[in-house]
């Protein structure tokens, strides 16, 4: 035979008791074909384009997950920023007519989460882009499976002060608006947002991209867990060469389906994003890996270096099996998503000050992190502008997904259901930054952009 | 011509009759083992075996099912996969 016995078991292994998956494949459609001047006409034509390619995604990618025997959780779609796409529309309701548009077809055909809904406005503004942002707490509250993105600085441009005023006020609204403020959970902010992430809630297909493109976000903390484990006593130097060892697996099988997909659909393959994601499956967990590594518990001194060595040994063995790998490919570490996170929370190893450094290394920022709903609008604004900083001087993608829940206080309990998962409130540094946000404007870029 | 490969990987107590209930399922639907390989792997009867399904009327999902009657009887458990997943795996 060619493959030995231990070789086949591994992978076997890896599937029936690591909980090793495609966490998501991710198709990038473009919309801007669809455009009409007649809002009847556009949202039929977006809703053909939508569900009809979101069924053969369904499709095929069930034939895949029987042929491979490796589940594909999440079967998703990103479409062109929807400010782009509303611009001609004078109708006052057309961004949420399309909203609702995108919601059905995704329900209609069993499409989880569909990405999209946003602008980029790192520099400023359009007419367009107010209106999406104006339309953020109706559309969350008014759709279920509509996810949204904002993108408002990068290294080359700056930030955007005055879109990050906003979005304090934005946030709170959106969580008024939906059960434990759950709404906010659909958005996320963005500094140098990915045109190709396949991931929600920030997945969105980028004017750069082509008709269609599929992309594929791999994912096995539970299996690099389960390698860390077996290798308890060896040194950094050599923990890191198997937690690569282990990367390169994953990826090659995450690059071989993905390409098999795209095929199958007659569209372009786009990338593989080889972050690894977290779900609330216990041992499926980024803060399991560090705390198996020997930290007590994520939050506490050596996190942060734990974290560096594992996603840089899964930047190296990702980038030898793949080709293609984009997208976000750093370190989910999502709180209420990650059992040992949540954990870290409750027994108070791990605080939001904490959370920002980590994102320091890691990508890809402050996340599912639910904070007092009697935070101010300025804190808010000003927590985002200090980790949307980190992505801007560092070149990299940060984002926020801050979850303001209505009459919780710190260290109280909140379950956001599902996927989403559950929670401790976090403490909020109860200073004043409402001066310096107010000031708006746009924050210069920093002089390492300057590259040409 | 290229075959169509597949791995039938089986974990279980070890028992009498579980490679003939697995070689019968796959002879019935036309499907030729090219080879077998098993061992006890801590304390656990482990095979794997691979067969070309090329000749095959039956979809992958089909034959999942087929054998999904076996591993409920002989409390077992059986993973049906292409051999391509091994490939990209395994070698480079």
């Amino acid at each position: 035979m060619e493959y030995s016995l231990e070789e086949v078991m591994e992978t076997v292994q890896m599937t029936l008791y690591h909980n090793f998956d495609i966490r998501t494949v991710t198709l990038g459609i473009n919309l801007k074909d669809c455009i009409n001047s007649d809002l009847d006409v556009f949202k039929k034509n977006v809703y053909e384009r939508v569900s009809g390619y979101g069924k053969m995604l369904i499709t095929e990618a069930q034939k895949l997950e029987d042929k491979y025997g490796i589940p594909i959780i999440n079967k998703r779609i990103s479409v062109t920023p929807v400010a782009l796409i509303i611009e001609a529309c004078v109708e006052p309701d057309a961004p949420i007519e399309i909203a609702k548009v995108l919601d059905k077809a995704s329900k209609d055909v069993g499409i989880d989460y569909i990405g999209g809904y946003g602008a980029l406005v790192q520099k400023g503004m359009t007419r367009a882009d107010e209106r999406i942002i104006d339309s953020l707490p109706e559309m969350l509250s008014h759709t279920e499976r509509v996810c949204a993105f904002l993108n408002v600085a990068t290294t080359v441009s700056g930030m955007n002060m005055d879109a990050v005023i906003r979005l304090g006020k934005t946030l709170k609204e959106i969580s008024s608006m939906t059960e434990n403020g759950v709404g906010c959970a659909k958005f996320v902010v963005f500094a140098n947002a990915p045109e190709d992430n396949p991931f929600m809630a920030g997945a969105f297909h980028g004017v750069g991209e082509p008709d269609f493109s599929l992309n594929i976000g791999i994912s096995g903390p539970g299996v690099v867990r389960s390698v860390v484990e077996k290798n308890k006593d060896c040194n950094l130097t050599d923990l890191s060469e198997v937690i690569k060892r282990t990367t390169f697996k994953i990826t090659r099988a995450g690059e071989l389906i993905g390409r098999e997909l795209a095929s199958n659909l007659g569209v372009p393959f786009g990338i593989v994003d080889i972050s690894l994601a977290s779900t609330t499956k216990v041992g499926d967990s980024v803060a399991g890996i560090v705390e198996m590594m020997g930290v007590e518990k994520m939050g506490a001194p050596g996190s942060t270096a734990a974290l560096a060595l594992l996603i840089d040994a899964v930047k190296k063995g990702g980038a030898m099996a793949s080709g293609n790998v984009g997208g976000l490919s750093g370190t989910f570490i999502p709180v209420s998503e990650d059992s040992c996170m949540n954990e870290a929370v409750r027994v108070g190893a791990l605080c939001i000050e904490k959370l920002e450094a980590l994102t320091a290394v890691c990508s890809v920022g402050l996340d599912m992190i639910a904070i007092p709903g009697d935070t101010k609008a300025e804190t808010i604004s000003a927590i985002i502008a200090d980790e949307l900083s980190i992505g801007v001087v560092n070149g990299k993608t940060t984002g926020v997904r801050l979850i303001p829940v209505p009459g919780k206080k710190a260290g109280d309990y909140v379950n956001f259901g599902g996927l989403l998962g559950e929670t401790y409130v976090m403490e909020i540094s109860s200073f004043s930054s409402h001066d310096f946000i107010l000031r708006g404007g746009r924050m210069p870029s920093p002089i390492t952009s300057m590259k040409n | 011509m290229t075959k169509d490969l597949v791995f039938i990987t089986v974990i279980g107590k070890d028992q009498k009759g579980i490679i003939a209930n697995i070689s019968n399922a796959v002879f019935k639907h036309n499907i030729n083992i090219e080879d077998l390989n098993q061992k006890i792997m801590g304390g656990y009867f482990v095979m794997t075996l691979l067969a070309d399904t090329t000749d095959s009327p039956i979809t992958f999902s089909q034959l999942k099912e087929e054998l999904a009657q076996i591993e409920a009887r002989m409390g077992l458990k059986i993973q049906v996969q292409h051999e391509n997943i091994f490939k990209a795996m395994h070698r480079v």
